[in-house]
């Protein structure tokens, strides 16, 4: 079991409080009416699905009930920051750069 | 070396000292006809119907660990046709018919067993939508047939039917020809086959980059042994897909989850069928060594890491207790993971790609294993002739662009 960090409540919580949400950081395209099937496609269905550092979103929905984001490497499962929904990606989470010194396995 | 009851009783009486290795361990050459990437099932299927079917020898499977080592070798090896829609019938039902001779095809002993399997019914909803199943696979000719709890407990007797539990079973779908088989002896007897053929297996030689010409085809690969070239190259990577279709410049409608199994101590027959249950994710049947072999539901989180969390098999047991008392003082020997390649209408890819000479077989997700025959039989097809067999042609990846899905997780039984 995973211990996520929730960035409004600040605490580590036990990975059965959250709800796993998905990649973070997609953008709907628009207007609707000029969106080619192609867009469409990639918005709905294509994932980077990285072996390494993933950005993606979780909801604290046993705890304050909000959706924020992680970075997370899939190969070790460690989470390399969770920011809040809204806030870019942090750029020590990168995809090159150095381990986390607090990793939480 | 054919295996025959004369062979076998020739090395019993000979302390079994002339077995020969089944397949060769060959340097690889500078060039095929064609590369599989990915020595699962899959790709080793594909292998040996290249070779069996379309002459095409001069072919290379390249595995970066050992041949069967991934999901191939970490299912719970459930076999089943009983999909809802009718392009998914037809590809499973193409595979259970495959499956029913593969013994004798590979001279090799698969162990496929059509013990059937019960998939249970747990809610009003449930026998609504098992109903429609049952009646959506016998239109398509596909056996499938519905049980009172009296009836499944006739059929298993170790299941529990009282009333008062928290999922009680109101009935279940019982498909009899589906079954299990013996998840190594598939990949070696594949292997085996494929060798024979004149087939090439590389192992410990990952694939690190596609290699393209100007016009952007494909020329071959780079791998951890050095470069391999080809004009044809199939991508059969399952969990690993994104990341080698990465290396041509495609994302794939894929995610990559955790899935775990475990399985007991041995124990005497006490199990007669694969019992599956999607409504409270789980699913049981007995190896033939006694253990009893059960599964679960992916973890949440995409990963690579082929571990998951004890939550999950904790609360797949608890399932298992109630649906199955005798199991309580049973003891865990080992779980583990492996990673399966989830699409978003779970449905299988295969095909061409838009990369000329790339081809791609990929997203079996949690339930592949059954496929396997089918699989390398229709991808071997589509290799070979450029044009997806059949079988295979609604299963593209221009599916997701067109919309024409084939939604098996919503509605149908999605599990394994
Ligand atoms: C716990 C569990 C239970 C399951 N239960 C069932 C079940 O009951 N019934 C069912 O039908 N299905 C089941 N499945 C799904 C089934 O196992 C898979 O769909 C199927 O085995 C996939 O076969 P494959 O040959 O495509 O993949 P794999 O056997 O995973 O083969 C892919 C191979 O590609 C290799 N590879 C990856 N990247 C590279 C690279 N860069 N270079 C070279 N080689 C590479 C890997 O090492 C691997 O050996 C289960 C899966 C799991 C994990
Ligand atoms: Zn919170």
């Amino acid at each position: 079991m995973l211990l996520i960090r929730c960035p409004y409540c600040g605490m580590d919580r036990p990975e059965i409080e959250f709800r796993h949400a998905g990649a973070a950081h997609i953008i709907r395209p628009g207007p609707p009416d000029r969106v080619t099937d192609e867009e469409w496609a990639a918005f709905l269905y294509l994932r980077d699905n990285p072996k390494g550092r993933v950005a993606e979103r979780w909801r604290h929905v046993h705890g304050c009930g909000r959706f924020f984001n992680a970075v997370r490497d899939t190969v070790t499962d460690v989470f390399v920051a969770t920011y809040k929904a809204g806030e870019p990606r942090p750029p020590e989470s990168a995809p090159g750069a150095s381990e986390p010194t607090e990793a939480r396995p | 070396m054919k295996f025959s009851l004369f062979s076998l009783l020739h090395q019993g009486l000979t302390g079994n000292q002339g077995w020969q290795p089944q397949w060769r361990d060959p340097a690889p050459k500078p060039a095929y006809d064609v590369i599989i990437v990915g020595a699962g099932g899959h790709g080793l299927a594909t292998a040996y119907y290249l070779a069996k079917e379309h002459g095409i020898r001069n072919v290379a499977v390249l595995e970066k660990g050992w041949l069967g080592g991934g999901n191939t070798g970490r299912n719970t090896t459930i076999i089943r046709s009983n999909y809802l829609w009718e392009e998914s019938e037809a590809l499973y039902e193409h595979s259970v018919k495959l499956w029913e001779t593969l013994s004798h095809e590979l001279n090799y002993n698969v162990m496929h067993s059509p013990r059937g399997v019960m998939m249970l019914a747990h809610s009003v909803h449930d026998v609504q939508v098992t109903k429609r199943h049952i009646h959506a696979n016998r239109l398509a000719g596909i056996d499938n047939e519905w049980l009172t709890p009296e009836q499944a407990k006739e059929f298993c007797p170790i299941l529990n039917i009282s009333r008062d539990i928290r999922y009680p079973i109101l009935g279940a779908a019982l498909q009899r020809r589906g079954g299990v088989a013996r998840h190594d002896a598939v990949a070696w007897g594949y292997a085996r086959g494929a060798d024979r053929l004149g087939v090439d297996i590389l192992q410990n030689c990952e694939v690190t980059a596609i290699r393209r010409d100007a016009s952007g085809r494909v020329t071959g690969v780079e791998t951890t042994r050095g470069p391999i070239a080809a004009r044809k190259v199939g991508v059969v990577a399952a969990g690993h897909t994104s990341v080698v279709m990465g290396m041509a410049g495609i994302r794939m409608p894929l995610e990559s989850f955790p899935l775990q199994a475990l399985v007991s101590e041995p124990v005497k027959p006490v199990m007669p069928c694969v019992v599956m249950s999607n409504t409270i994710h789980a699913y049981m049947s007995q190896s033939d060594k006694g253990e009893l072999v059960i599964g679960a539901g992916t973890d949440q989180y995409t990963s690579y890491s082929q571990t998951g969390g004890l939550h999950i098999s904790q609360h797949t047991l608890d399932a298992i207790c109630e649906l199955f008392p005798m199991t309580r003082r049973l003891r865990m020997l080992r779980n583990w993971g492996g990673i399966v390649d989830v699409t978003p209408d779970r449905s299988p890819i295969i095909g061409r790609t838009p990369v000329p000479g790339l081809y791609v077989n990929c997203g079996w997700g949690t339930g592949g294993f059954k496929a396997t025959p089918g699989s390398g039989h229709v991808f071997a097809a589509t290799i070979a002739r450029d044009e997806p067999h059949p079988i295979a042609a609604p299963f593209t990846l221009e599916r997701f662009t067109t919309g024409r899905l084939i939604d098996e997780a919503a509605a149908a039984a999605v599990a394994h």
